[in-house]
């Protein structure tokens, strides 16, 4: 089921679109600040809120690489592998959280702390190695410089 | 060292990194583009003209002419209903991170840019497609999307002129196939992001089937300055043919990797060296994507180059975003190609099989080589797959644009490739 604040944040995004289905991303998006991810009952509620089949609502939610069809961890981490970052030994920082997480790419920890994804570039090429940790981005990263950033996120 | 220029899209931005809000942006001359068009009554085609004849050409890589795609629109009582005016916002290009200064520290500025150009195509509806992971831009652009509702910039009867615009910020749910136009239309109608087969193009059949001009945010940024001080003065700020100025970056082993307004048609040398401050001690320079994970590498005697999109399609590249990547002798060439091409594998949307396919394939070979794996052949396989995503054999330029590093890779770091080959290993390993 959806909440009430979830249809009320959907209809204000639906009312920007001439067409019902086009609002689909930003339900899901809706859903998943929410609850963390997109459930297979979460797929069902929003097709049946926008009259659209399952099916649809999932080849759209498995498209797009923001929308979580797996359950995450309090905190997501994504650390930018292109380029410039790579150039910059993104090779060290994805070690360093390898090891320091104890986790690789697209799994949680087993206190469900962090979950650890990588993410093309993140328009911070001239501060790289740059990491995400939820909404905040890390640039300039470092062994210490990530040790100090993650103990924000309990 | 910063120059005796006039620096239109930058000059008004708070060095602390603060947003200029609606109050800071009026005080500098801000929402004066806007006013004057809709004063002084000029109509929608003397801007289009206007813009036109400042030869402002599109920033978000191709270089299209800007009052030329927005001349596409048709005009009149009896088109489609409505008209609608899309800001290019999801800046996902490898190397790339001009956009997002201009969203986080000068929102208004895109924002009247937005009425402008809305202005001179006759649209009804505005969108700003931004990706995912702008967080800060989000936030900023929509507090200064709700000022300027506020204060009726936005809305019905702009000004009390008859003039309407909406304007929404559609935030992505990630992808790079996304900032193609007409993958970013499908995704703005909650598909998923495939791009169309063309023609029809956007400006006759876009989203929902309805007139459409996609612009880049940079683009849109330099429209208010060319209304208020005209199409000559724009078309003077640049040393070249190709007017305005231009974001230019640099990143990778440079001593001050960073982002600056120059004339368009400053030398690569100049951002090199000058803005950059060279390469960092103990690295040397083997060459550099002037724009863009897209574009082809240029080496030491291009340096001299003027970037400006006309001088590098003469030297075989692309000007692309303008945000150069700098390759040094400290790092592989091939691993580099390896990741952008891995890039482009994993990006890819599916729907042609010379992109999803080839893209894989020569992701596969390039790691083998890194990996020590390197089979005699591989090279002309590789040479071979990027034939294949030639123009035209595609539904969209993500296939052409991943095989411009690739075969100027091969051209210019042969011996490298070759290396990697014959000793059975990577040589920076
Ligand atoms: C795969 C792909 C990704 C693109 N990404 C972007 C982008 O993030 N931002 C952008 O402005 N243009 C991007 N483009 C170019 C757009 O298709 C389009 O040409 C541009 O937004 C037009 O704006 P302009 O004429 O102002 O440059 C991309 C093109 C392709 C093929
Ligand atoms: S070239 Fe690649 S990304 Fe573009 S439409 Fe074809 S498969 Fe999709
Ligand atoms: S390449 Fe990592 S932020 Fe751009």
């Amino acid at each position: 089921m959806l909440t009430a604040e979830e249809i009320q944040e959907i209809e204000t995004e639906a009312g920007h679109y001439p067409k019902r289905e086009a609002v689909c991303i930003d339900a899901l998006r809706i859903v998943q600040r929410h609850r963390g991810w997109v459930s297979d009952d979460s797929v069902h509620d929003i097709a049946e809120h926008l009259g659209m089949s399952d099916t649809d609502v999932d080849s759209i939610a498995t498209f797009y690489n923001l929308i979580f069809r797996k359950p995450v961890g309090r905190h997501v981490v994504m650390v930018c592998d292109s380029v410039s970052c790579w150039i910059m030994d993104y090779d060290r920082v994805k070690k360093h959280l390898h090891e320091r997480l104890g986790i690789e790419y697209g799994q949680t920890t087993s206190d469900e702390r962090f979950t650890m994804l990588p993410i093309v570039c993140l328009g911070c090429c001239d501060h790289a190695p740059a990491m995400m940790v939820d909404r905040d981005l890390h640039s300039d990263l470092d062994p210490q410089k990530i040790d100090s950033a993650l103990e924000k996120y309990k | 060292m910063t120059g005796n220029f006039d620096k239109p899209l930058t000059e008004r931005m708070h060095s602390d990194g603060s947003v200029v809000d609606l109050q800071a942006y009026e005080q500098a001359g801000g929402y004066q583009a806007i006013r004057k068009v809709l004063r002084t009554g000029m109509t929608p085609m003397e801007v289009t003209e206007e813009v036109k004849n400042s030869n402002l050409r599109g920033r978000g890589g191709a270089g299209f002419q800007t009052g030329l795609k927005w001349s596409f629109v048709p005009r009149g009582k009896d088109i489609p209903n409505p008209t609608y005016l899309i800001v290019n916002a999801d800046e996902m290009e490898p190397g790339t991170f001009k956009d997002r200064l201009l969203m986080e520290r000068d929102p208004h500025q895109l924002i009247e840019g937005a009425m402008v150009a809305g202005f001179a195509i006759e649209a009804d509806i505005g969108y700003i497609f931004l990706r995912g992971e702008y967080t800060l831009a989000a936030e900023r652009l929509a507090r200064a999307i709700a000022e300027a509702y506020e204060h009726h910039y936005l809305g019905e009867n702009v000004f009390g002129s008859g003039y309407s615009l909406e304007l929404h910020l559609h935030i992505s749910g990630g992808r790079y196939i996304c900032g193609d136009e007409t993958g970013l239309l499908n995704a703005l109608e909650g598909k998923r992001a495939n791009p169309r087969s063309k023609p029809p193009f956007p400006p006759s059949v876009g989203l929902f089937g309805k007139p459409t001009v996609v612009n880049n945010v940079e683009t849109i940024c330099c429209v208010p300055h060319i209304i208020n001080r005209g199409a000559e003065w724009f078309k003077g700020l640049g040393r070249t043919r190709d007017g305005g100025t231009k974001l230019f970056g640099a990143s990778g082993k440079v001593k001050r990797p960073g982002l600056w307004e120059l004339p368009m048609g400053t030398t690569v040398r100049e951002i090199l060296e000058e803005y950059a401050g060279g390469m960092r001690d103990g690295v040397k320079f083997r060459g550099l994507l002037p724009g863009g994970a897209s574009t082809d590498f240029l080496v030491e005697e291009h340096l001299d180059l003027p970037m400006d999109f006309s001088s590098l399609d003469k030297a075989g590249s692309r000007m692309g975003t303008g945000t150069m990547i700098v390759l040094d002798d400290q790092t592989c060439p091939v691993g580099m190609t390896w990741n952008l091409t891995h890039f482009f594998a994993q990006e890819s949307c599916g729907f042609c099989t010379p992109c999803w396919s080839g893209l894989g394939w020569a992701e596969r070979i390039l790691k083998s080589m890194e990996e020590g794996h390197g089979q005699p052949g591989d090279l002309d396989k590789l040479a071979f797959q990027t034939k294949m995503w030639a123009p035209g054999h595609t539904y969209c330029a993500l296939a052409p644009g991943a095989a411009e590093p690739v075969q100027s890779a091969l051209k210019y770091f042969h011996d490298d490739f070759e290396r990697h080959i014959s000793e059975h290993r990577c040589p920076w390993r």
